[in-house]
């Protein structure tokens, strides 16, 4: 059961540099929500906040509150391991592991953390996931191959498979579709639609019509200019956002008026 | 090669020509003619010219020297100087292939080809002197060391009980002397050096890590300047100052001198390899919820391996070879002496060292008793130059060894991508 992420006020920093300020938003579980807006807006770093990820890069912290299942993952004593545990996250450029066969990859998250699985459940973990990433039939005479000699939006399945092979209950997408061609986007695209049944996801993308495909609901996140936070300046369902919003910079966003 | 295939490499190498001349048959126009390439053995007709063109030249040189009365040749090259050798030959007909393969290739190629064709010869004569040293150096170590390197007990015997010009001897000795301590070395040194290179590329991000990264580096950089036989005093000092005790060698003492110098190598090399794994693995890893430091061991190092192991080979490499800072921290020694912890050792820089400069042996019967043994050998004046070179010729095969070793660890480990 997938499970609702509130978030309050939040701020995210670069050193002493405000990248997000002040956003607070609620995401309902089981649903796709897309972030959009233009380069810069912060979008991918508030995205990184909901596991914590944007703590790898030197300087980065965050303030404020994120809450899933009423837990604040930013409370005193919470592992950012753990976090990760439940919330997974696919990154713009498919990132297989190289030194690892297709089905090391898919159970990369579970060997890593020396979790000791039977044969039997090892079998099982790597085809429920492919199966769940539509690439089962594709690779299922080759599972020993290297993950690097897949093609580009194969990859990027492998590792969609790779992290619900862990069993999370959130998956942050951060553009995973901007490195493939549109076949290739289409089959993303139609598996976060069956995604959605089992997990919360949360998405960045550039792609407008994707958003509107793809999601239930939408942010739009703008900055003012150069060097100033980005904000979220509207959050509303995927519809009312790209028919009728209610702002002016996301009307001219949506109908590619902005910039 | 298909036909078409053949086509279409004319084509690219035509270039222009291609373009300016659609008709495939017919009489050629002027551009056509001036960019065509000719095939590879024309290279064979320049320099047979250059060759021959050397050739005359320098026997002429030779005759007209010849001509000069006695007195004068020798101020004009020199008593024992010949300007018709083989070596000049080659070395003043390659000078001259660069003027006649840039005519030749000017008159029937054009300019882009004749500009090509001397560049080519450039780069290939750079690597040809590249190569003279190391190959000559192998040659000749082959030959003056293999005859005695293949003598039975050489490699199984030791230097107990031999002198004067008793030909026999072996340098096991020195063999395990040398693997020990290198093993030491490498015991000492690879974990520190990984370990500071791990730190260096994934822990000193900010703040106070971040300077001690700096500093690290500096030190580092530092340390790889360090004159081999200060380690070597180094390491005396140290154990001096622990154990009090002067004359203090041990095969440890040769360890930690040689660790000094390898340190620095697989800091940096080691350092610049785990850089190259992508940002992206790491990001990969950590968002699976694994722990920072299983994602650095189990995703960095893994990926990495392959090009770890080429930097700890190269590091080992530098250092068997090392002869100041073993002279008087394991004093060498005749016997086999196969305790690390304690007693001098023998290595094989340091018999390199002591046979060469032992020289000519003295004979004076036909026959010379190893006391040890009460063996009775025949006396052989060159017997320590043999040793020496054949003990050369082993220190080369055990580093090629080595080699060997990491390419094949690289080429298992290395990053698969194949389909």
């Amino acid at each position: 059961m997938s499970l609702p992420i509130e978030i309050e006020d939040l701020n995210v920093f670069y050193g002493d540099f405000r990248a997000v300020d002040g956003v607070s938003m609620t995401i309902a579980p089981n649903s796709v929500t897309a972030l959009i807006g233009p380069s810069g807006c912060g979008k991918s770093t508030f995205l990184r906040t909901l596991n914590r990820m944007h703590e790898v890069i030197p300087g980065a912290y965050a303030e404020g509150t994120v809450k899933i299942d009423g837990q604040n993952i930013y409370g005193p004593g919470v592992d950012p391991v753990n976090v990760r545990r439940r919330v997974g996250m696919v990154f713009q450029k498919p990132n297989p592991f190289p030194t690892m066969s297709i089905a090391e990859n898919v159970l990369a998250g579970v060997k890593l953390n020396n979790k000791r699985v039977s044969r039997a459940e090892a079998d099982q973990i790597v085809e429920v996931s492919l199966r769940g990433a539509n690439l089962w039939e594709e690779v299922k005479n080759r599972l020993n191959k290297p993950g690097g000699g897949l093609s580009g939006g194969q990859q990027q399945r492998l590792c969609i498979a790779r992290t619900i092979a862990v069993k999370p209950e959130v998956v942050l997408m951060d553009e995973p579709a901007s490195a493939l061609d549109p076949i290739s986007t289409l089959a993303i695209e139609d598996l976060i639609g069956e995604l959605k049944k089992d997990y919360t996801i949360v998405i960045v993308t550039h792609n407008m019509q994707q958003a509107a495909r793809v999601s239930d609901k939408t942010g739009f996140f703008n900055i003012a200019g150069t060097g100033t936070p980005g904000k979220l300046i509207e959050y509303d369902d995927t519809n009312t956002i790209f028919n009728s919003p209610a702002n002016k910079q996301t009307e001219d966003y949506v109908s590619g008026r902005f910039g | 090669m298909s036909s078409s295939a053949v086509i279409k490499d004319q084509d690219l190498v035509r270039g222009r020509a291609a373009q300016q001349s659609p008709r495939p048959k017919g009489p050629r126009s002027a551009a056509a003619r001036e960019e065509r390439r000719l095939p590879w053995y024309h290279a064979l007709v320049t320099a047979g010219i250059a060759l021959a063109l050397s050739v005359v030249i320098l026997a002429g040189v030779q005759a007209l020297v010849g001509l000069l009365p006695e007195d004068q040749q020798v101020n004009l090259v020199g008593r024992d100087f010949s300007p018709f050798s083989l070596a000049s030959v080659l070395v003043f007909g390659y000078v001259l292939h660069l003027a006649v393969a840039y005519v030749y290739s000017r008159l029937r190629e054009g300019r882009r080809w004749a500009m090509d064709r001397v560049v080519t010869l450039v780069v290939t004569g750079a690597f040809v002197i590249a190569m003279i040293p190391l190959v000559s150096l192998l040659a000749e170590v082959v030959a003056r060391g293999l005859p005695r390197l293949l003598t039975p007990g050489f490699l199984t015997g030791t230097m107990q009980g031999f002198t004067g010009g008793a030909d026999g001897g072996g340098i096991l000795h020195a063999i395990v002397g040398t693997v020990l301590i290198t093993l030491g070395a490498s015991i000492i040194s690879i974990p520190i050096g990984l370990f500071t290179a791990v730190f260096l590329v994934e822990y000193s991000k900010t703040g106070v890590k971040r300077m001690l990264g700096r500093g690290v580096t500096f030190l580092v950089d530092v340390m790889t300047g360090i004159p081999s036989i200060v380690a070597g005093l180094f390491a005396l000092a140290l154990f001096i100052t622990i154990t009090n005790d002067p004359g203090i060698r041990s095969g440890l003492m040769g360890s930690v001198a040689l660790s000094l110098l390898m340190i620095p190598t697989v800091v940096r090399s080691s350092e610049e390899m785990i850089r190259l794994v992508p940002h992206d693995l790491r990001e990969a890893a950590l968002a699976l919820g694994v722990p920072r430091w299983i994602v650095t061991v189990r995703v960095v190092l893994r990926t990495a391996i392959a090009g770890l192991t080429t930097s700890v080979t190269l590091a080992v490499a530098r250092v068997i070879g090392e002869t100041a800072p073993l002279m008087f921290t394991i004093g060498g020694l005749t016997l086999l002496n196969a305790n690390l912890f304690e007693g001098r050792m023998a290595a094989l820089p340091l018999v390199i060292n002591g046979q060469y400069a032992a020289g000519a042996a003295p004979c004076s019967g036909d026959t010379v008793i190893n006391y040890f043994t009460r063996a009775e050998y025949a006396c052989n004046t060159g017997i320590n130059l043999e040793r020496a070179w054949a003990t050369a010729l082993t220190l080369i095969i055990l580093v090629m060894v080595l080699n060997v070793v990491a390419r094949l660890v690289s080429y298992y480990f290395a990053p698969k991508t194949g389909r």
